[in-house]
């Protein structure tokens, strides 16, 4: 056993509200510069709907992941010899038309224009080359389900439904769309990493955020392809490639990561996590319906004192192990399993994880009357507006059986709680429930309490990351003394 | 053209300034602006026409590249193949065909970086130095192999022996003296893109990844674990 931590993260969809606070947040601090102007390291997309990249999960056009033949573990878009012949031109990377040009206005004209007889404009112009632009697509072009017919059928995970499930989706007055928010997953097996032809990605030993040696990079640009998420960048000006760096800064002074602490809806969740780095490759190539489970497996138990032994003789701090106790990842994820990996199938064990959203409730008409309440309780989960086979396409690596877990079981404690504060509710139905659910009173209350409840500690359990233990500091603390001052920092400026 | 302060000047001296330049300036990049170190690839601005441009380009001139190299350092075995008649056509056309190919890639890509706007904002002076080198080394080589042919051997016998005298410090002109102008301007110009190399993209041929052929797939670095402990 090889006792590794990492930060991982739970989006409860249920609770977004799609106000991309998160996006916007992160826009400000990390990606405003040129060159990174059309990245979104946090984007949030309606779905059903084709994201940002365009189509992004169509791994026939983007080639990302992984895949496993004969227990063969190999990348989609890449692999050694490939990477000889391709390093001229990556045959699967995306190009600015499948993202969109960035685009400013030019307000100066609002002042400088001359009298006329119309109101003057201000036209949008190119950021990457100023030149006038007709804007032809944004990052969020198909928010709210805005031009659906365009983008929403375009959305790989309807390959899944048949087309009477694919009408409903679509049908007027059935429509279905939630939100779905979206950073680096910060992968166990990342695509990104193992495509990397300099070294340059990397995953950080101590708490597992995927970053880039941005003086290593050399802008080979296989990450791109390699990643299945489209959560790597190229940045066209420095000529390096870039990505969500969960605010690494922000969490080893013990703050959330700016999109989680914005959130406004509070569904962000993070805490540490123990797993098993041994078995990473043994889960990573298991067949399609043994991912979940599996990957779930791979997370340890930081209450067994056994576990938390192995960490320590890890050199995983005392205060680390702590914290995955109290971390809100694990909870969600291994003691009530209603957080689910997305796309899982791509084999990169992603540490993210969503717990699906429930969709609206449906409504049965008994001749004029409307009733909302079935005889099997749990009817409107299968016959849902959004198919739960659109849903097993994200969330379960395409089998419905665990989201269907995931919403009978929030289901559940909404008709517990409903039962105990309105009172409308059987009590003795809502416990039959909860047992049908495979989930106790207090489990209920639990669920209930971080779901809804939630004060920003229980939200964000931040280990110490112990900078002050750095290799570095270790090193050698003479190494600059009288030598150089402070030491030289290379501001990242194109070369030439 | 024979004039020996002329052939001093550009067979003797230029080549000692060219690779001093070469190794003092891409150490001190590399040490000092290390981040500069990219391919600055524009594939992400323009996916279609470069592959076009890029990939016959590549090929083309790493193949004749590599030939250069292999007359340079086992010029005897480069002479053995050259021996049989139908091996040295193999050699002059195939050699002949890569140099078209770079030529056709090198203008592709020179078109495509003045035509496409987008390419225009991340194209700097120092790449069209690049370029230009380029284009002349590669047109005075396709001079070279189409006015004086058989130039893999001669380049093994005559050539090669000039550059290792430029190598051991010991330059010696006699040979590349009397060599027609076309190949003097082939020798000169490649001692200019060595000169140059160091302050342009061309660095990033000194940093093509070759340990990725055989690092284990996944990279973990530790802030904490001694180097000895490092998994």
């Amino acid at each position: 056993m090889d006792v590794r931590a990492q930060m991982s993260m739970v989006f409860h969809l249920d609770k977004c509200i799609g106000c991309h606070t998160c996006s916007i947040a992160c826009k400000n601090i990390w990606t405003d510069r040129k060159g990174t102007d059309y990245m979104w390291w946090n984007n949030v997309e309606t779905k059903p709907g084709t994201g940002y990249p365009t189509a992004w999960e169509d791994q026939d056009k983007y080639h990302g992941g992984w895949e496993c033949e004969d227990g063969n573990l190999r990348l989609r878009s890449t692999s050694k010899t490939q990477t000889v012949f391709n390093i001229f031109h990556n045959p699967h990377q995306p190009s600015m038309d499948d993202y969109y040009e960035p685009w400013t206005y030019d307000y100066q004209h609002l002042f400088n224009a001359p009298e006329g007889p119309d109101q003057p404009t201000a036209v949008p112009i190119s950021m990457v080359t100023g030149d006038l632009i007709q804007i032809k697509a944004g990052p969020n072009w198909d928010d709210d389900l805005g031009g659906s017919p365009v983008y929403a059928e375009n959305d790989p995970n309807l390959a899944q439904l048949n087309p009477d499930q694919r009408a409903q989706m679509f049908a007027v007055e059935r429509l279905m769309f939630f939100y779905l928010p979206r950073i680096c997953n910060h992968c166990l097996n990342p695509g990104c990493v193992a495509a990397c032809p300099s070294g340059a990605l990397h995953k950080r030993g101590e708490d597992g955020i995927v970053l880039v040696d941005q003086k290593r990079c050399r802008g080979w640009r296989a990450c791109i392809a390699a990643c299945p998420y489209k959560k790597m960048y190229y940045n066209w000006q420095t000529g390096k490639s870039e990505k969500c760096i969960l605010c690494f800064p922000r969490l080893e002074t013990g703050q959330a990561p700016a999109c989680f602490h914005s959130c406004v809806g509070r569904i962000r969740y993070l805490g540490v996590v123990l797993y098993d780095a041994e078995r990473i490759r043994e889960v990573a190539g298991l067949p399609q319906d043994e991912l979940i489970e599996a990957q779930r497996s791979l997370i340890l138990d930081p209450h067994d004192p056994a576990i938390a032994r192995a960490a320590q003789q890890n050199g995983i701090h005392d205060a680390v192990v702590e914290s995955a106790r109290n971390s809100p990842t694990y909870r969600f994820v291994k003691d009530w399993k209603i957080a689910l990996p997305l796309h899982a199938e791509h084999r990169t064990l992603p540490m993210l994880f969503y717990v699906p959203p429930m969709a609206p409730v449906m409504a049965q008409k008994n001749g004029s009357a409307v009733e909302n309440v079935s005889d099997d309780l749990f009817h409107d989960i299968d016959e849902a507006r959004a198919p739960i086979e659109y849903m097993a396409a994200m969330f379960g690596a395409g089998h419905a059986g665990k989201v269907r877990y995931a919403l009978r079981k929030q289901k559940a404690v909404r008709w517990y709680r409903r039962a105990l504060t309105v009172g409308d509710v059987n009590m003795a139905t809502a416990e039959r429930m909860l047992r049908e659910a495979d989930c106790s009173p207090a489990e209920a209350e639990a669920i209930y309490k971080l779901t809804s409840l939630c004060t920003f500690e229980e939200r964000f359990v931040i280990p110490p990351m112990h900078r002050e233990q750095a290799i570095e500091m270790l090193a050698d603390p003479m190494a600059h003394k009288q030598g150089v001052g402070f030491g030289f920092i290379e501001g990242p400026r194109r070369g030439l | 053209m024979n004039n020996t302060y002329f052939n001093a000047l550009f067979f003797i001296g230029l080549p000692y300034v060219s690779l001093f330049t070469f190794f003092l300036v891409t150490i001190v990049r590399y040490r000092t602006r290390g981040f500069t170190y990219s391919s600055l690839s524009s594939q992400f601005l323009e996916n279609r026409q470069h592959f076009w441009a890029l990939m016959p380009f590549h090929y083309g001139i790493l193949t004749v590249l590599t030939v250069h190299i292999a007359a340079f350092l086992v010029p005897r075995q480069v002479v053995w193949w050259n021996s049989v008649p139908a091996r040295l056509w193999i050699m002059e056309i195939g050699m002949l065909a890569a140099g078209l190919l770079t030529l056709a890639g090198l203008v592709a890509a020179m078109v495509r970086r003045r035509r496409n706007h987008k390419i225009a904002v991340v194209t700097s002076p120092a790449d069209w130095v690049v370029l230009a080198l380029l284009l002349l080394q590669v047109l005075s080589g396709i001079g070279v192999a189409m006015m004086h042919p058989w130039g893999s051997s001669w380049f093994a016998i005559a050539v090669t022996p000039y550059l290792w005298s430029v190598a051991t410090l010991n330059p010696s002109m006699a040979v590349v003296a009397v060599m027609p102008w076309m190949v003097k301007l082939h020798i000169i110009n490649a001692f200019l893109v060595i000169g140059f190399f160091p302050f342009t993209r061309l660095v990033h041929i000194l940093v093509a990844p070759n340990p990725y052929l055989w690092r284990r797939p996944q990279v973990v670095r530790w802030y904490r674990r001694p180097a000895a402990a490092r998994g």
